[in-house]
């Protein structure tokens, strides 16, 4: 049904898209993986009709077409799904569908058919009842994906661009977004599958495409190939073992940090301990209290009944400063919003923590001076130190912020998804960095949603639901223990 | 879009915030000055220009404090000119009253920044409305307290900031005091731009929620920018009041000038972007534009509507160019 041949793109000069072959089968999940930069969004945006290719041709229903902008390609039948959503939060769920196509009775807009139709629509798609009559604003992420897909398919979309789907849902609404993905497949829709999440391309896709450096590695059948052969591919090179070894026994110190009955307006009782040298994984859904507990222990958000002790000793940790004085250290969630700052150079960025503490005017060359190093250490990849952050990869700009607190010497360090959204191997590069803080003896707090991950890093794990800490899993756990605590199927 | 390129983005690559854009344009002027007024390029009347620019430049850098870290100061105006009215009535013509008064005006612009501050970051007004309100009530205060007409003189010792200069100095003709004020004050911005708090006032402008919990004690770090604000214009009320005298008009209208002259030497509105150099640059730039037009026949009376197109195009011309993620 999509067949691209040869297909090239230079942006100022350099290539980013270098001879790329591509076919996609009716009723065929077709993935495509790499790393950030392999390519992946200009190929989509090339077929999708965001960009015209240099070369090449794009073959759609057995013609050569040349999409003058996104409106003709969705016009012709092909539909993309962003990871940015594109619907009009105040119009209804039928409004947003029919954008710009709106059944038509004597000249007006005829509001009970687009409502039917809609209607129809989400219920051929097995969506599950949805108020079609409602602002999209007030629906869920999960069901907004539903109303943009129902979108796409208004416009009798033949094949469906899907970019990164899973980011932004929670773990069980990826499981609805799946049944809906293999309903449409086997309505006969072409889908074309982007994701870093390498577990969904297994459990959706037919066969896998590879990018990297702008050409295609390999397509395979996904049935003959192994993570490790992906991911291999992906980076050029072996992630052996893939995951950092766990503690032994004897590396794991004393008890750094305590909470006992720690409480605020998300938690509730909350009992911890972080030992040195150990990197305990925080599991459970989103919503579940797993960033609430990292923020309170951070000061952000802080414990407001409870005792925090560390050393022994009690701390008061009311703010962000508090928690840096004693030693406490949190990479968020929300990169781009907390932790770089955009328009500031990659050393002002990994700076920035160290110079709000201070120093003398003596030590700031020396600081200067580590830092570099430091930058150097985590394998930072940039056009120099002096180049603004904005411009990295999310995987580098991670190591940058990491670099920011590791010249401080955390002895208790809070993780918030730190490989969210990241390439395969800046992730490598972070696990390792996480590995190392804990062998240097610091106390390392990971929240994950990315169940293999958990699994593969965490020397111990703790479930989270509704506000509390359901339960406590040791290494070598499995991810249906993790789920089962997580959802109280097990207590 | 495969027609997202406007043409503003089609303009050559130079680095957001830097200071090339601002030299092309002082340059452009200076050959149109030069063209038309030849004689205004001699080092003589050049240095009187520079002294004379001198308040505005200082205003310039200390609103590009508070603009780089994400707020507004629109006080500095009403302020000078209560400065101003108030010393006058101070020294009231007295010599031995100069450096009292002197230190009196710099420790209360520094108050009047700290109020400022305080009441924008700790009682979360927002410095637009604040700032504003402190307007009015200097202006009310200033009136209010001279009944109307100011009373009494500057000292000859306080008006030789503003308008004396070292004589016949070699190659430079004369250098006015005001410009060597200048320099050092801007000399120190820069510097201070460089240290640990330059560095951190900036990632406030740009992301408040990123230096907070990287430790940054944002709402004072927020804080201590009204007050360089305000200290500035406290030096400028000395170095306007010397050169100008004693008016209710001293410094009207001055902190939309400094506001103008930030934004055109490529300081981001909302913070985080530019340098204090190019602020400076941007004060010059403005006093040199209004210099040519008043060699070119075109009257004072424009000058808001120049000033207020500036800002307008300047904006426009960095949002454009910025990509909006």
């Amino acid at each position: 049904m999509l067949a691209l041949r040869a297909v090239g793109k230079s942006f100022l000069g350099v290539r980013v898209l270098d001879g790329v072959d591509l076919d996609v089968a009716p009723g065929e999940v077709h993935a495509v993986v790499g790393e950030n930069g392999a390519g992946k969004s200009t190929l989509m945006k090339i077929i999708s009709g965001g960009y015209a290719p240099d070369e090449g041709s794009v073959v759609f229903a057995g013609e050569t077409r040349t999409f003058r902008g996104p409106r003709e390609a969705r016009r012709a039948g092909i539909g993309i799904i962003h990871q940015e959503f594109t619907l009009l939060p105040d119009r209804t769920v039928a409004e947003n569908v029919y954008l710009g196509h709106e059944p038509v009775r004597r000249g007006l807009v005829d509001r009970r058919e687009m409502l039917a139709r809609t209607s129809a629509l989400l219920a051929s798609m097995g969506a599950g009842p949805m108020p079609v009559d409602a602002p999209v604003g007030r629906l869920g992420i999960a069901q907004r994906q539903v109303v943009e897909i129902a979108k796409a398919l208004a416009l009798d979309a033949r094949l469906l661009i899907m970019d990164e789907p899973t980011a932004a849902l929670a773990d069980h609404e990826v499981e609805l977004l799946y049944a809906l993905v293999r309903r449409l497949r086997d309505q006969g829709i072409g889908l074309l599958y982007v994701s870093h999440r390498l577990a969904e391309v297994f459990d959706l896709s037919e066969r896998i495409t590879v990018l990297k450096d702008g050409r295609r590695v390999t397509t395979v059948r996904t049935a003959q190939t192994t993570t490790d052969e992906l991911v291999r591919h992906m980076v050029g090179r072996d992630l052996s073992g893939y995951y950092p070894g766990r503690a032994a026994p004897a590396d794991v110190g004393p008890v750094l940090l305590t909470v006992r009955g720690g409480g605020n307006r998300k938690l509730h009782d909350v009992d911890l301990r972080l030992r040195a040298g150990e990197v305990v994984g925080v599991g459970g859904l989103q919503g579940s209290g797993r960033s609430a507990l990292a923020r309170a222990l951070f000061g952000v958000a802080p414990f407001t009944t409870g005792q925090v002790d560390l050393d022994g000793k009690p701390v008061r940790v009311v703010s962000p400063r508090a928690a840096m004085r004693a030693g406490i250290a949190y990479v968020s969630e929300d990169r781009k919003g907390e932790g770089i700052v955009a328009r500031q150079s990659v050393l002002d960025n990994a700076l920035l923590a160290g110079r709000a503490i201070g120093g003398s005017w003596s030590g700031r060359s020396a600081r200067t001076a580590r830092m570099r190093d430091l930058l150097g250490a985590v394998d930072v990849r940039s056009a120099g130190v002096d180049q603004e952050i904005r411009f990295l990869s999310g995987g580098n700009q991670q190591k940058v912020v990491l670099a920011r607190w590791l010249a401080l010497g955390p002895r208790v360090m809070l993780f918030d998804e730190p490989t969210r959204g990241i390439d395969v191997g800046a992730t490598s590069a972070i696990h390792d960095v996480v590995r190392r803080l804990a062998r240097d003896g610091a106390a390392v707090l990971m929240i994950s949603s990315d169940l293999p991950e958990l699994l593969g890093m965490s020397d111990r794990i703790v479930v989270m639901r509704e506000g509390r800490i359901a339960g406590e899993l040791p290494a070598g756990a499995s991810e249906a223990d993790v789920v089962a605590l997580a959802v109280g199927a097990v207590t | 879009m495969t027609t997202g390129d406007t043409l503003l983005r089609r303009l050559p690559r130079v680095r957001a915030g830097g200071l090339l854009p601002i030299l092309v344009i002082l340059g452009v002027l200076l050959i149109l000055v030069a063209i038309r007024q030849p004689g205004f390029l001699a080092p003589g009347s050049l240095m009187s220009f520079l002294g004379r620019s001198a308040p505005i430049i200082l205003l310039a850098a200390g609103q590009y404090f508070v603009i780089v870290s994400g707020e507004f100061d629109l006080s500095v105006g009403s302020l000078v000119t209560a400065q101003v009215v108030i010393a006058a009535r101070l020294i009231d013509g007295e010599p031995d009253r100069t450096w009292p008064v002197v230190a009196l005006v710099i420790v209360s612009s520094a108050f009047v920044g700290l109020v400022n501050g305080v009441i924008t970051t700790w009682l979360r007004v927002p410095s637009f409305i604040t700032t504003l309100g402190m307007l009015l009530i200097l202006v009310g205060a200033v009136y209010f307290w001279s009944d109307g007409s100011p009373k009494g003189e500057l000292s000859e010792q306080f008006r030789r900031f503003g308008r004396r200069a070292f004589e016949d100095v070699p190659v430079f003709g004369r250098v006015p005091y005001a410009l060597l004020v200048v320099l050092v004050l801007a000399l120190l911005a820069i510097v201070l731009m460089r240290s640990d708090f330059g560095r951190t006032l900036v990632a406030v402008g740009d992301s408040p929620r990123a230096a907070e919990l990287s430790g940054v004690r944002v709402a004072r770090t927020r804080t201590i920018a009204f007050v360089l604000s305000g200290v500035a214009a406290g030096v400028a009320a000395i170095l306007l009041g010397g050169y100008s005298g004693v008016s209710f008009q001293a410094g009207s209208g001055l902190e939309f000038s400094a506001i103008t002259a930030v934004v055109l030497g490529g300081v981001a509105l909302g913070g985080g972007r530019g340098a204090v150099l190019g602020a400076m640059l941007g004060a010059l730039t403005l006093e040199l534009l209004f210099a040519l037009m008043n060699f070119s026949g075109v009257s004072g009376t424009v000058r808001p509507a120049v000033q207020g197109a500036i800002i307008l195009l300047a904006v426009a011309v960095s949002a454009a160019r910025s990509p909006s993620d």
